[in-house]
C-alpha cells in the first residue's frame, strides 16, 4: 500500500496531465471531425444511386477521397501532414498540434460512420416522407438524421474510442498524453509499473466513453421500446 | 377527376428494357374508391407511384382536375404531393417520433398557403394562423392532429411510439398522417396486405367511413379480391403491364365476368 502511495506521489501529476492531454486531443479532434464529417457522410448517402439526390459521378469521387483518407496508416499520416500542422498551429509538438492529424484522420472515418448509420434507415420511410411532399432538406433533417439518431450516437462513441487509440500514436511523435507516457517510461526506460497504470487508465477512459454511448443511444431509441 | 392516358413506364437496364406499364388508360371519378387488382409483377405498384410522381412515366400523361401533373417539378411537385396522401403495406411510420408527431409531420412541412382551409373551421384556422405567415402555427397543427386522432380512434395513443402499437393501429396512424393536409386523393399501396383478416376489415371500414365523410378519392392497389369486393365501387384488372378489364366492381366480378378475368382471379385467389 505504501509503495502505491509513493508511486502516485511520484507520478500522479504526470499521469493526471497525461489523462487531460489525451482527453483534450480526443474530444477536440472528435468534435471538429464531426463538424466536417457529418455533412460529408450525408452527401455520400444522398448522392448515391437510389439516394434522395443521386449524383453518381460526384458520389464516386467522394467515395474515392473518403477511401484514400481511410487507407493511409495513421502513423504515416501523422508525419506526412507535419508541414500543414506547422502552418495551422505554428508547431508540430504538443497536444494542440497533434489534433491536426487526428482531425484529418477522423473526418473520413466519421463520414463513413454517419453514412452507414443513415443507410440503415428503411427506404420506405423516406418514400413516405417524399409522398407527403417533403423536400430534400426536410428529409435529411426531419427524417434521416432524427430517425437514425440512436445509431449516430453509438457511432460517435466508436469514433471517440478510435481516436483515443490514435492519440497514443500521436504521443509517440511529440503529442504528449498517455500514449507518450507509456512509450517514454514503459518502453524506453523500462518502467512496467507506469506502463501498466497508463494502460489501466486508457481502458477506463474507453469503458466510460463506450458506456455513455450505449446509455445515451438506448435512452434516445424509441424503436426498440415495447417491441415484443 | 383523375384521367390516366396512354401511360407507359419502361425501366431501362444495361442492355435491356422492361415494360412495366403498357398504354394504361383509366378514368377515376371524384369520390370513387377505385381498386386496381393484379398479381405481383403486374405493375400495380409502379402505376400507383406514377400518380404522385414517385415514379415518372416514360410517356403518356395523368390529369388531376384538368391539370397535367406529369410536367410538375420542384415546389410545384411538392405542393401536388400535399394534395395526394399515401399509405403503405409496411406503414412506413417514423419510429422515433410519437403518434402525434407522426401525424403532424405533413403539417410541419406544409406552408400555410399550401394548406386547404375549408368548411366550418375556416374562421378558426385563420385566427389560429393570423400572426404567422409561412408555416402553420403550433396550435393549428395540434388542433388538426387532435381532429385526426379522433377520426382514426387513437386519442389515447397520442403520445405513444409506433413500436408499441399493433399493425392495425400503425396503419391507422399512417392513415391519419396521410390525411393531415386534407388531400383530395388517398393512395393505398397494399395497405392491408400485412394485416390479418379482422384488422383488414376494420381498416377497410375506416377508409370507407373517411371516403363517405370527406369525399376523398381513394385508389387501392391490392392482390386481395376481398378488399376490392368489400369497398371498391370500381375496379381495374391489371395483368402483364396492361389493363385487361375495367368497370363497376359488380360488373367486372359478376356472372358476366370475362374469361380472362376469371382466370386471373383464380390466380389471384390462389396466390
Amino acid at each position: 500500500m505504501n509503495s502505491l502511495t509513493a508511486f502516485f506521489q511520484a507520478n500522479g501529476p504526470m499521469l493526471l496531465e497525461g489523462v487531460l492531454d489525451t482527453l483534450y486531443m480526443t474530444f477536440t479532434a472528435t468534435i471538429v471531425a464531426y463538424i466536417f464529417g457529418v455533412p460529408i457522410g450525408i452527401l455520400a448517402e444522398i448522392t448515391r444511386k437510389g439516394g434522395i439526390h443521386p449524383m453518381s459521378l460526384f458520389n464516386k469521387v467522394l467515395g474515392w477521397i473518403i477511401n484514400i483518407g481511410r487507407s493511409i496508416p495513421f502513423i504515416i499520416l501523422l508525419v506526412a501532414v507535419m508541414p500543414f500542422t506547422r502552418i495551422v498551429v505554428g508547431t508540430t509538438i504538443g497536444p494542440k498540434a497533434a489534433t491536426v492529424p487526428l482531425i484529418i484522420a477522423a473526418i473520413p472515418f466519421v463520414a463513413r460512420l454517419v453514412e452507414t448509420s443513415l443507410r440503415e434507415l428503411d427506404d420506405g420511410v423516406i418514400e413516405a416522407a417524399k409522398a407527403m411532399g417533403a423536400n430534400d432538406r426536410q428529409i435529411i433533417f426531419k427524417v434521416m438524421l432524427s430517425e437514425t439518431l440512436p445509431s449516430l450516437v453509438l457511432g460517435s462513441s466508436l469514433a471517440t474510442i478510435t481516436l483515443v487509440g490514435y492519440t497514443a500514436m500521436a504521443g509517440a511523435v511529440g503529442g504528449r498524453g498517455l500514449g507518450d507516457i507509456a512509450i517514454r517510461f514503459g518502453y524506453y526506460r523500462y518502467q512496467p509499473d507506469i506502463m501498466i497504470v497508463t494502460i489501466v487508465l486508457l481502458v477506463i477512459i474507453v469503458q466510460i466513453i463506450q458506456s455513455i454511448g450505449h446509455i445515451v443511444s438506448k435512452k434516445l431509441d424509441k424503436k426498440s421500446k415495447g417491441e415484443s | 377527376m383523375i384521367k390516366i392516358r396512354d401511360l407507359t413506364k419502361i425501366f431501362k437496364m444495361k442492355n435491356d428494357e422492361l415494360v412495366v406499364l403498357n398504354n394504361i388508360n383509366l378514368d377515376i371519378e371524384d369520390g370513387d374508391i377505385f381498386g386496381i387488382i393484379g398479381m405481383s409483377g403486374a405493375g400495380k405498384s409502379t402505376l400507383i407511384r406514377c400518380i404522385n410522381l414517385l415514379e415518372r412515366p416514360t410517356s403518356g400523361y395523368i390529369e388531376i382536375d384538368g391539370v397535367d401533373i406529369t410536367t410538375k417539378r420542384g415546389n410545384e411537385l411538392l405542393k401536388l404531393r400535399k394534395n395526394i396522401g399515401m399509405i403503405f403495406q409496411n406503414f412506413n411510420l417514423l419510429m422515433q417520433k410519437s403518434v402525434k408527431k407522426n401525424i403532424a409531420f405533413g403539417l410541419e412541412i406544409t406552408k400555410l398557403r399550401e394548406f386547404k382551409i375549408e368548411g366550418m373551421a375556416e374562421e378558426e384556422w385563420r385566427r389560429l394562423n393570423y400572426f404567422k405567415k409561412k408555416q402553420l402555427k403550433k396550435e393549428a397543427i395540434e388542433k388538426r392532429v387532435n381532429e385526426l386522432l379522433k377520426v382514426v380512434d387513437l386519442e389515447e395513443k397520442a403520445d405513444v411510439y409506433p413500436s408499441q402499437l399493433s399493425g392495425g393501429q400503425r396503419q391507422r396512424v399512417a392513415i391519419a398522417r396521410a390525411l393531415a393536409t386534407k388531400p383530395s386523393v388517398l393512395l393505398c399501396d397494399e395497405a392491408t396486405s400485412a394485416l390479418d383478416s379482422m384488422t383488414t376489415k376494420s381498416i377497410l371500414n375506416l377508409l370507407k367511413k373517411i371516403n363517405e365523410e370527406t369525399k376523398v378519392t381513394i385508389i387501392i392497389i391490392t392482390h386481395e379480391m376481398n378488399v376490392v369486393q368489400e369497398i371498391c365501387n370500381k375496379v381495374a384488372v391489371l395483368d402483364k403491364s396492361e389493363v385487361v378489364e375495367t368497370g363497376h366492381t359488380d360488373e367486372v366480378f359478376g356472372n358476366k365476368s370475362s374469361l380472362i378475368v376469371q382466370n386471373l382471379l383464380g390466380g389471384v385467389v390462389n396466390e
